[in-house]
């Protein structure tokens, strides 16, 4: 890395090379709006059925792990540390630690699907699922609230997915020395995008598990 | 002066972004380009060919409509084709139209850029727009046919219907995420790129404009985004959220559709605005009037474009109490956009007006916009608005302020960035005749339908009553009178493109923003140098002073 | 601690001036973070505990309220929002506002609908 903080606006002449890592967080922050206001449409659509449905709310949550959801709320707030810790390590140019930190986000992540699938996967075996001979019997009301349960862990899950792909591109590209000490907006990047994820699960917790 | 002559060899810099050695030869030198200026060019082609094709398909319904009863097509085929017209002039047309091209071509050049912040996110969009805009198409030809359901695809019909509305909505959402894209790339290169002493009130106002445009491209998309998504699932797995047969409630489909698309209908016109607001200083050779009003009431009308959404559900069964509440929002709308079109006036005010074809334009595009604002009045009023609802009235509404505003603009955009983008020139007595023949047809086909709507003809029939048969016997031959002023003005611009007398000034209007300091067409990277600006952008004095040193020299 | 805080404030103010093209390493060092995430941890059972009595139509709130704090903690601290530039505060209080605005305007149809 010969990079000259004299010149970081330094062009080569065929190819407009142009490092502008405040511009690439500032398009990541953009994004992550993007994502706030997809979920925000399915918060919106929550909001107005427990307002619709506020008792059957209640009944249907009670079929809900409060213990399972508590375990992925702990799981995903430590992933995100880890992610934090990363970026110090990198930053203290501790290579090997960074990278060790970034698995143990990336175990969380897989072990918070795990979770996921089991709890899913109980749910299916007593038959509440879309069109499912138990749900069939249910209430309106909780017949809504399963439909947002299922699309939105199921979206939130598919972000959990597409940050695990993310936080591992970023792990490649240290070990191979394109993320350094001094060139670290892409694993900032991705710590954003990770951190975002956790906080629609910082909401989606108390919203789906924790009604009484 | 190096431009034109062959004989002068030319430095690098100075070759046009045409004929500039790239990395890739032939149409991969396109197909594979991250250069803005060539993918406006990309959009512009893939759009046009978009806009033909929804065009022929109007006029196919408005020759329907030539009689009562079945006149050349079956009710069936008539929904599918409003569909269609709908989804393809609104999603590929209309929404990226100004932005994706004017703004991908001018906009890093009005600020002094070499490119876009993102330039491969840019070229990301592009082939996000062209997989949106194929999958739209091909939804045609697979399974049980076209969308029936409007481009509005309202909940629980489509959730039921039969027809492709999976793919339909697919498309729309790709779409969507293409919109995002550019509005975040564009954003970013906002505040990122300016050249140095281009302040945020010395930026032009069509760079204003797109960035307001960008911030709703950006906050609103995503809920259509969402919304769209769960019209799939339902019709897939049943999860019942907007299907009344399982406790779901329709109107929030409603709610969330509108969400998006009442907003979406300012990243229609704003750029649009910014346009006029470009064209108009320009010929009549004045500074704009009221340029910070302008500026700032393009981020008003942004903000306040979301209050208002539930004007499109006034006869839905939304509550009283919020009708009311956006009854009146919707009012305040109407202050930003008059305070634009006042300034646009004012400007003219003791100017030195030159009536070139993309003034032309622009003095007929505020003509049938204000027509098509202040009938947007009587729809937003309650009271009026229950007797016109869903009638020809909100299709000439909608129509004008839309085609209108947005597409008269995108006509004038072309006509005034011609010399710039093609370093050629049209036939300007042509273009002049075209602005006005498009003008007169326009108004034969829209105007009956406001007279229509009031009387009581409701959209989306195929059939009617004979007492509205005059009305749209007449608006049939202006749907006639305008394509024919459409197509002879394309005609003039390709022929332009292809044989029209070479312009190679920077400059041959007199603007005065930075896209008539570069050559035409510009260099790969657009500047030898990056600018620094020391003024505003409408400040002709200083463009004077420079022709008097010119001249002095 | 504080010796950090001044480094981030004057750096910030350079990034005003463009000068934000090389990211500088700045972030806390480990320990506060840890502490943030005992912190949210912490929230996390209180959360859980409160949740087991009945607070009636005061619950959802609390939930919120406490989902909010939690928020705060990753937004300020991992996603160093409090230690950024002046921009993306801004942006962030965009983005909230827009789709509170939206919300509220959403039930001033349910409400009084049902």
């Amino acid at each position: 890395m010969s990079y000259n903080s004299d010149t970081a606006d330094q062009e080569i002449h065929e190819v407009h090379i142009h490092r502008d890592d405040f511009g690439s967080k500032m398009g990541m922050w953009l994004f992550l709006f993007t994502e706030v206001l997809l979920f925000g449409g399915l918060f919106i659509l929550y909001a107005s059925y427990r307002f619709i449905y506020a008792d059957a709310f209640v009944v249907a949550a009670g079929e809900l792990d409060v213990f399972m959801g508590a375990i992925n709320t702990v799981i995903l707030l430590t992933s995100s540390l880890t992610v934090v810790l990363a970026i110090v390590a990198l930053q203290k140019s501790n290579k090997k630690l960074s990278l060790f930190f970034l698995w143990v986000t990336v175990f969380c992540g897989l072990i918070f699907l795990v979770n996921k699938y089991f709890e899913w996967g109980a749910k299916f075996h007593h038959g509440i699922y879309p069109k499912g001979p138990a749900l069939q019997d249910m209430s309106e009301g909780e017949v809504m609230y399963f439909g947002l349960y299922y699309v939105m862990t199921g979206l939130h899950g598919l972000h959990i997915v597409v940050g695990l792909a993310f936080i591992g591109f970023v792990m490649w590209q240290i070990k191979k020395d394109v993320i350094t000490a001094t060139n670290f907006q892409k694993l900032e990047n991705s710590g954003l995008y990770w951190h975002l994820v956790d906080i629609i699960w910082i909401f989606l917790f108390p919203l789906f598990y924790l009604i009484h | 002066m190096a431009n034109g002559t062959i004989a002068v060899p030319k430095k690098a810099a100075e070759v046009d972004f045409y004929h500039v050695r790239t990395k890739h030869k032939g149409i991969m030198a396109w197909l594979l380009t991250t250069d803005h200026k060539r993918i406006g060019l990309m959009y512009l082609s893939a759009m046009s060919v978009f806009f033909l094709a929804a065009m022929t398909i109007g006029v196919l319904m408005r020759l329907e409509m030539l009689t009562p009863g079945e006149t050349i097509m079956s009710a069936q085929t008539y929904n599918s084709f409003f569909t269609l017209h709908g989804v393809i002039m609104i999603f590929l047309f209309i929404i990226p139209g100004v932005p994706a091209v004017f703004g991908n071509f001018m906009l890093p050049i009005q600020l002094g850029a070499k490119d876009v912040q993102f330039p491969k996110l840019n070229l990301m969009s592009w082939y996000l727009y062209m997989i949106g805009g194929g999958l739209a198409i091909f939804s045609l030809f697979i399974g049980s046919g076209i969308a029936d359901t409007g481009w509005t695809f309202y909940a629980p019909y489509s959730i039921r219907t039969t027809t492709n509305v999976s793919i339909s909505v697919f498309a729309a959402f790709i779409l969507g995420f293409s919109s995002i894209l550019t509005g975040l790339n564009f954003l970013t290169t906002i505040h990122r790129l300016r050249c140095p002493g281009m302040t945020w009130f010395r930026m032009p106002l069509f760079v204003w404009s797109v960035y307001a445009t960008s911030w709703i491209q950006v906050l609103a998309t995503p809920i259509i985004g969402i919304t769209l998504l769960l019209v799939i699932l339902e019709r897939a797995f049943g999860i019942g959220v907007f299907d009344p047969a399982l406790g779901g409630d329709p109107l929030l489909y409603q709610h969330l559709f509108w969400i998006y698309s009442h907003p979406a209908v300012y990243i229609m016109i704003l750029p649009a605005m910014g346009v006029v607001s470009e064209i108009i200083p320009t010929f009549a050779k004045k500074p704009i009037f009221g340029y910070v009003p302008i500026a700032i009431s393009s981020l008003a009308i942004a903000l306040v474009g979301y209050l208002v959404w539930g004007h499109h559900m006034f006869s839905s069964g939304i509550s009283d109490t919020s009708r009311v509440i956006f009854s009146l929002l919707t009012f305040f709308v109407a202050l930003p956009s008059g305070i634009k079109v006042f300034n646009w006036v004012a400007t003219l005010y003791k100017g030195s007006i030159e009536m070139t074809a993309p003034m032309l334009f622009t003095m007929l595009f505020i003509f049938i916009f204000s027509i098509g604002g202040l009938t947007g009045l009587t729809l937003g009023a309650l009271n009026t608005d229950l007797h016109l609802t869903d009638t020809y009235y909100v299709v000439a509404h909608f129509h004008y302020v839309m085609f209108g505003g947005m597409g008269l603009i995108f006509f004038a955009s072309i006509h005034y960035w011609f010399p710039k983008m093609f370093g050629k020139m049209y036939n300007e007595k042509v273009a002049k005749v075209t602005a006005y023949w498009i003008a007169i047809g326009f108004n034969t086909l829209y105007f009956p339908m406001f007279i229509m709507g009031y009387m009581g003809m409701p959209r989306r029939y195929y059939d009617y009553l004979p007492e509205y048969q005059i009305y749209h016997i007449i608006s049939t031959v202006g749907s006639w009178i305008l394509v024919s002023g459409i197509l002879v003005m394309a005609f003039n611009l390709i022929n332009g493109i292809r044989k029209g007398k070479k312009c190679t000034e920077d400059n041959p209007w007199g603007g005065t923003t930075l896209e008539w300091t570069v050559p035409s067409p510009p260099p790969l990277e657009n500047f030898d140098e990056i600018p620094t600006v020391t003024a505003g952008p409408y400040d002709h004095t200083h463009i004077h002073k420079q022709d008097r040193q010119e001249v002095s020299n | 601690m504080s010796n950090h805080n001044s480094d981030h404030s004057s750096h910030s103010e350079h990034s005003e001036n463009d000068d934000g093209h090389i990211a500088v390493a700045h972030h806390p060092s480990y320990g506060i973070n840890v502490l943030v995430w005992i912190g949210l941890l912490s929230l996390t059972s209180i959360t859980v505990a409160v949740a087991g009595i009945d607070l009636g139509s005061l619950a959802l709130t609390v939930a919120l309220i406490i989902a909010t704090v939690k928020t705060m903690f990753v937004i300020n601290f991992f996603m160093h929002l409090k230690f950024d530039n002046k921009v993306f505060k801004i942006f962030v209080g965009v983005c909230m506002l827009i789709f509170i605005i939206v919300l509220i305007l959403t039930f001033f149809d349910l409400t009084f609908r049902y």
